[in-house]
């Protein structure tokens, strides 16, 4: 009976270090990333359902949304989120089997970023001329 | 005989109870379900937001638990805390391959989403119901 060898060190399907990055890889990456950050960014969303009930409550929270750090966070969830949709639709989209050729996939990426960095800053300038903010 | 079968179970059976995976499509069709009910609630939740921006809590709080906008909120909230609970679970299955820390954070996420969902939805019917 031969003796049992250790397994050979077979070659592993390529992954992401073997291909050279593409816009349309990039932006399947960020897709998950942004969900995953509006996984966590709920908590905010539940914070302020919570905090509207009370004047004092709704006071920490305002507060946190108006320094510094609070407008970066919520800044990089509008962006996530607006972006994880647009990337949604884009998946809604080749769901029904269009928009998968050579040129309307990388169209369809550099659109989903574009746009998602477009209304994030329109969105923003909108919101805070709202509040007669510091803009 | 070369036809003889490799389990006992009637093709009706195995229909039925999805084969060994015990489930067939429904998380992918739920996935789309509601990504695509997230669009125009997240647009009216992102209008409402905007439109709340600078008022002081009492105005936010008439304006949330207003019969309107509490429905969109509460429509928000499920098809969204349904979405990321199913997405988040991909996500896991997709790198955690230990059975155990697989199995307890699939547990965590369901938590984590249900926690969400029921601290928004009491908030939002405190608004609106005024206890």
């Amino acid at each position: 009976m031969a003796a049992t060898k250790a397994p050979a060190a077979r070659p592993l399907s390529p992954h992401l270090q073997i291909y050279k990055p593409t816009l349309t890889m990039t932006m399947s990456i960020v897709h998950r990333i942004t969900g995953v950050g509006n996984y966590f960014g709920t908590l905010l969303l539940a914070w302020w359902f919570i905090a509207a009930a009370s004047p004092s409550s709704y006071a920490k929270f305002e507060w946190f949304a108006g320094s510094i750090i609070g407008r970066i966070i919520l800044f990089g969830y509008t962006w996530s989120v607006i972006h994880h949709m647009l990337g949604g639709i884009r998946h809604l989209i080749w769901d029904t089997g269009r928009g998968l050729g050579p040129i309307e996939r990388e169209w369809l990426a550099a659109a989903n970023l574009i746009g998602s960095i477009a209304i994030t800053v329109l969105l923003w300038i909108f919101g805070l001329l709202a509040m007669g903010g510091p803009l | 005989m070369s036809d003889t079968p490799k389990h006992i179970r009637t093709p009706l059976s195995r229909v039925r109870g999805l084969g060994a995976a015990h489930s067939g499509t429904q998380h992918f069709w739920r996935q789309r379900l509601t990504a695509v009910a997230n669009i125009p609630l997240t647009i009216a939740v992102i209008v409402i937001f905007i439109m709340l921006l600078g008022r002081n809590q009492a105005a936010v709080a008439q304006i949330i638990g207003s019969p309107v906008v509490a429905v969109i909120m509460l429509l928000f909230v499920i098809s969204v805390t349904t979405h990321m609970r199913i997405g988040m679970q991909v996500v896991i299955e997709d790198y955690v391959h230990d059975e155990i820390a697989k199995f307890v954070l699939i547990m965590a996420n369901t938590f984590f989403a249900i926690a969400i969902a029921l601290t928004s939805i009491y908030g939002i019917l405190k608004l609106s119901f005024g206890l």
